[in-house]
């Protein structure tokens, strides 16, 4: 020992100190520099109007509209999928290896690469099922995709639910799945919702699955069907920066399309803390 | 009553069916990736794609070699590591043995957002402001290079490291740590020799598990790591621009005739992914489970 056991305590939890700084640090500095930079481009005329003169100029009203369809498309089907099968787990199952194969399944999906999804999206939705490159194919792509997020936070909401609550209702001889219905998912509710916002923020933002599986790189209308392709933030933000014609003109649309994709993932998890310290709040009663 | 349990037996496995289906999509995963996968060894001989050096999907001659795009993902991957662990758990020590429960709940947010913040627009920022700064420090043609990745995804993967070592940390008994203190240990001898060596089978979980999120990242790669599909030299390839195997799928897919080699070739290329992120997920899986803190 070099150093006496006070000194390098000193030296250490400074160097810890700075680590938490840091990743603070990189935080705030993306997020100014995206806002600092992207703020003068966004007016209602940008949220509002479709691209023109091949996306150099106008809005994004479009690439908006194929986000929310997205978001949408995807929440319909994983979100009944995903709480039923939280459910399920907490509720029902035993300890078996049907079980541990459901987990296993869950953690390789969750763990699984989105540009992998956006493979079995193509080859299954895209071309087996028919469905063609169209928000039908990106919606049930995406909805794979998070899944394992919302059966993972439905399951700890279920699990934050007091055993009493269940054994209460039980006892006045009620039925399982009537106890569930009207004990345990109201009291889960606020935790599911939590969970289910924060995946929407993950819809938004992912590019990789949604190229393979029917965005389109400039198309100034609305999809008119679920059988239609679509522009969606995150694409349209990737083509301006990286293949658009003309990169460095179409900066400040760049900048802007960042910040909306931004916000849209901030005011998400801002909604997702206000719940989650609403329900704290009501617990401590 | 009879009719009450017979509906209760219904939902039960009407719900039981509905978990039962993540299962079977895993199976339809690997199904629809193999068989497309599998289908380019009828043109291609096995061995001439895993050892292959060479990647020219579109020349005459076309080559599908994996090596450049494997050892790619593996040298970006392998620097975002290198990166973010160190930064990663002495954050997660920060939050939670050091700062008091207020700063813990104000620094919290900050690792969500980290993980919030979608890849595009982290590629985004690594082309403006990342590559950039790494072309003019170094003097290089293009600032797009394996480091621009690295740095990147040991961003992107900071938020993995930080909440999963942290749960790992704040859940080593608090027994532990006072018998520690009550020896007369410092709090940093305690944390370096008791705290963190009994959370550590967390800590490597958090460390696969980060290092599962930065292999299969698709667009920040595309966007600053320059795409060229030449095997990296070491350690002077740092430098140079690499692809990843994320990055040919994504770039390429959009462009193949639908049922060619260089389609096929691509789901061979996802299907080795998907066996790469499944091995480091079962890892990870199985070093959470082995050494799962036994002490109540």
């Amino acid at each position: 020992m070099g150093l006496n056991a006070k000194t390098s305590e000193i030296i250490a939890f400074a160097f810890l100190t700075l680590a938490a700084l840091t990743v603070a640090g990189f935080v705030l500095f993306i997020l100014y520099y995206i806002v600092s930079n992207g703020y003068s481009a966004i007016s209602i005329e940008f949220l509002t109007e479709m691209p023109r003169k091949m996306m150099t100029e106008g809005g994004i009203y479009p690439a908006i509209v194929g986000t929310v369809y997205l978001i949408i498309g995807s929440m319909l089907v994983a979100l009944p999928m995903g709480i039923l099968a939280a459910i399920y787990l907490t509720e029902y199952a035993g300890e078996n290896r049907t079980t541990w194969a459901i987990e296993m399944a869950i953690n390789n999906l969750a763990g699984t690469p989105s540009v992998v999804f956006g493979l079995f999206g193509l080859a299954m939705f895209v071309k087996y099922l028919g469905f063609g490159p169209s928000l039908l194919s990106a919606s049930l792509t995406l909805a794979l995709l998070i899944i394992p997020v919302i059966i993972r936070s439905s399951e700890e909401a279920l699990l934050a639910v007091p055993p009493e609550y269940r054994e209460s209702s039980l006892a006045l001889g009620i039925s399982k799945w009537q106890t569930i219905r009207h004990v345990v998912l109201p009291a889960s509710i606020p935790g599911i919702v939590t969970g289910s916002i924060l995946s929407i923020g993950r819809v938004a933002g992912e590019t990789a699955p949604i190229l393979l599986t029917g965005a389109a790189y400039f198309l100034p209308r609305l999809p008119d069907s679920v059988y239609s392709q679509f522009m969606a933030l995150p694409c349209h933000l990737f083509v301006l920066a990286t293949a658009g014609t003309n990169i460095a003109q179409t900066r400040p649309l760049q900048y802007g399309t960042a910040l909306v994709l931004l916000m849209i993932v901030l005011a998400v998890n801002f909604v997702a803390v206000l719940v989650r310290r609403y329900y704290r709040q009501k617990l401590k009663i | 009553m009879f009719n009450r349990n017979y509906k209760e037996k219904t939902i039960e496995s009407m719900l039981f069916v509905v978990s039962a289906l993540t299962v079977f999509i895993l199976f339809l995963i690997c199904l629809f990736l193999f068989r497309d996968g599998l289908t380019l060894f009828e043109d291609v001989p096995f061995l001439s794609f895993v050892t292959g050096k060479f990647w020219y999907p579109t020349s005459v001659n076309a080559q599908f070699g994996l090596l450049p795009l494997f050892l790619g993902s593996l040298v970006v991957t392998a620097g975002a590591i290198l990166f973010s662990v160190p930064l990663g758990v002495a954050s997660a020590i920060f939050i939670s043995e050091l700062a008091n429960p207020k700063v813990a709940d104000f620094l919290k947010p900050f690792v969500e957002i980290l993980a919030g913040v979608p890849s595009v627009v982290y590629g985004f920022f690594g082309l403006v402001v990342l590559v950039p700064f790494i072309r003019e420090t170094f003097n290089l043609a293009t600032g797009q290079t394996a480091l621009a990745g690295s740095i990147m995804l040991g961003i992107m993967a900071l938020p993995t490291i930080i909440s999963i070592s942290e749960d790992a940390i704040s859940s080593v008994p608090g027994s532990l740590k006072q018998g520690s203190l009550a020896l007369g240990a410092t709090r940093w001898q305690t944390i370096y020799k008791v705290t963190v060596p009994a959370a550590l089978s967390g800590i490597s979980a958090a460390v696969m598990l980060g290092m599962g999120r930065a292999i299969g990242e698709t667009m920040t790669v595309m966007m600053v790591t320059g795409n060229t599909a030449v095997i990296p030299s070491f350690p002077g390839g740092v430098l140079d621009p690499v692809r990843t195997m994320t990055a040919t799928i994504a770039l390429e897919m959009g462009e193949v005739p639908q049922g060619s080699d260089h389609f096929h070739a691509l789901f061979a290329v996802g299907s080795v992914l998907f066996i790469v992120t499944f091995l480091i997920n079962l890892l990870a899986d199985a070093i959470k489970k082995k050494y799962r803190f036994k002490v109540d």
